[in-house]
């Protein structure tokens, strides 16, 4: 029997077993069913949209990259395009075919990730040590053509830093050969063997029209029938002169969204011998200046996990005056809590990892509204009531310079 | 799903028995050195014997871990916080002279951030083992 009084409010989280991230999830039970969840973003704030505000151009392009670890490429790439925008560069064409190509390894290995955290989150264990021992190919291929295994530093204003020479094509279609060959034996795993069917069948269910209602982005989105992708829908970078298809299906649960993932994976490898036949000869990159003219640009970018927003604007100094991110992951939180309704407690751990979440990418400043205490102030109230705090506590702030007294 | 219930149970099986007779995927790491690939960014090293003090590298490194400290005539020390870098490789880019290298020498832990905080000490003055007189303080006296 439904009974109010008998719903039981769980915290999970921010620290909790089911991700390396913290996070907070506010899960009403009745039993063993979820009836309401309440999610808490916020913990992992590192202002790096105000810190880009103090760099350079150049200089934000390493900390954009930082955003998130597993698509660096993309955050760094999304910002580059808008800057390009904005300055009205065109880069050539080898550029974005490099770019390209970084990208669709950077789906690869996200990929290949994802599938063994799946595989974690539901105690399949060898599934993790099988597809985590087959992104190292990747990852030391990282390695080898741009100089990192992670942060690749490969974006900059007008181009790209680093070459791809051509001796080192056949060792990257050597790994992809090795690596599609792997991905059909994981396909050919996840379509017949019975432990992940089950485990993942009907579990996490997002219609597709809350999928699009709740704006869902990138494999979630895809796993539930909506057929949305940046890389076709707004071509950037190489991807209109590519052929590949956007795989979705109408499973709607996290089975879908291993499938979708793992379809995509194929797509990739098609992508990357394309990128390898076509790439064509030529400078990789153009000289940028170092100051922007004012303006403002969106730029759209297909992240492994979905669309990645970056705006920025230029005021025509060597600094942006706003960069905004908006990740992957903040768009496809909404849909979390529609999937855990009605679902099990037990299955929490495998349906949030499913969105692939990255939450320290979303993390932005949240506002208590309404809350005790909370107030919002301009920069002179601010100052004013820090030296008030400060003198309070007897220390005398009138000898601190603050940068609204400079031009003073 | 039905149809799956029934075909091929325990379809990893084979693949778990063939990793049986296969080579760990992991090294031995500390006690087999792993190398990285030529071009890999790692710790920066500064010649500064070619060092011209134009202080482009502090200007450009995204994350602020260098300083460049004139230590006589055409002379500089260059500090670098290999806590701060990130390994990014933007100050080598910008070295007119090429001063700055990134080696691939990654393995950088260490137990006190202050001791990732490396000097490389400014070359000895030119002239100063021939003659003792050339140097700073001629100049400040002329």
């Amino acid at each position: 029997m439904p009974d109010k009084k008998r719903t039981v409010r769980v915290p999970i989280g921010p620290q909790h077993p089911a991700l390396k991230e913290p996070e907070s999830f506010m899960v009403d039970l009745q039993g063993e069913k979820i009836t309401s969840v309440a999610l808490r973003l916020g913990y992992n704030h590192r202002g790096i949209e105000k810190g880009c505000e103090e760099r350079t151009y150049m200089q934000d392009l390493y900390l954009v990259e930082r955003v998130c670890g597993i698509c660096s490429h993309s955050h760094a790439t999304a910002f580059v395009q808008a800057v390009e925008e904005i300055a009205g560069l065109e880069i050539p064409r080898r550029a974005k075919y490099i770019r390209t190509l970084i990208a669709e390894l950077e789906r690869v290995h996200s990929h290949l990730l994802w599938l063994g955290v799946a595989g974690h989150e539901i105690g399949f264990d060898t599934l993790l040590m099988y597809s985590w021992r087959d992104r190292e190919l990747v990852m030391d291929l990282f390695a080898e053509l741009t100089g990192n295994r992670v942060n690749y530093a490969m974006n900059t204003l007008g181009g790209v830093r680093r070459d791809i020479a051509a001796e080192q094509f056949p060792h990257i279609l050597k790994i992809v050969d090795a690596l599609e060959e792997r991905t059909k034996y994981y396909i050919e795993l996840a379509m017949t063997e019975e432990t992940l069917a089950q485990r993942l069948s009907g579990v996490g269910r997002l219609s597709k029209e809350d999928a699009v209602r709740l704006g869902a982005v990138g494999p979630t989105a895809r796993a539930s029938g909506a057929d949305r992708d940046t890389r076709r829908d707004d071509p950037y970078a190489a991807y209109d002169e590519l052929e590949f298809r956007v795989i979705t299906d109408d499973r709607c649960d996290v089975f879908g969204r291993a499938v979708v993932r793992l379809g995509e994976l194929m797509q990739s490898y098609s992508l990357i011998r394309q990128i390898l036949k076509q790439m064509p000869e030529g400078p990789i990159a153009v000289k940028a200046p170092l100051k922007i003219p004012a303006g403002e640009a969106v730029s759209r970018y297909e992240a492994p996990r979905g669309e990645d927003v970056h705006y920025v604007r230029a005021n025509g100094t060597d600094k942006p005056e706003r960069v905004k991110v908006r990740a992957p992951t903040l768009a496809n939180t909404q849909s979390i809590a529609k999937m855990l309704e009605d679902g099990y407690l037990a299955d929490l751990p495998i349906v949030v990892a499913a969105i692939d979440p990255c939450f320290s990418c979303t993390d932005r400043t949240i506002a208590v509204r309404g809350g005790r205490d909370s107030k919002t102030m301009g920069w002179e109230e601010l100052v004013q009531y820090g030296v008030r705090w400060y003198r309070e506590r007897g220390v005398d702030p009138s000898r601190i310079k603050v940068r609204g007294d400079e031009s003073a | 799903m039905a149809r799956t219930l029934w075909r091929r149970p325990g379809r990893m099986v084979p693949s778990l028995l063939r990793s049986l007779f296969r080579h760990p995927a992991t090294t031995r790491y500390p006690f087999v050195k792993w190398v990285m690939p030529a071009d890999f960014r790692a710790r920066p090293v500064v010649h500064t014997e070619n060092c011209i003090g134009c202080k482009m590298c502090v200007r450009n490194c995204p994350s602020g871990a260098i300083e460049i400290e004139p230590v006589g005539e055409k002379r500089f020390e260059a500090r670098i916080d290999l806590g701060r870098c990130v390994y990014c490789g933007r100050c080598a880019e910008v070295c007119p002279k090429k001063t700055i290298e990134l080696t691939k020498d990654f393995e950088l832990a260490a137990l006190d951030r202050k001791t990732l905080k490396v000097v490389y000490d400014a070359p000895p003055p030119p002239a100063a083992a021939a003659n003792p007189e050339a140097g700073p303080e001629r100049d400040a006296g002329g």
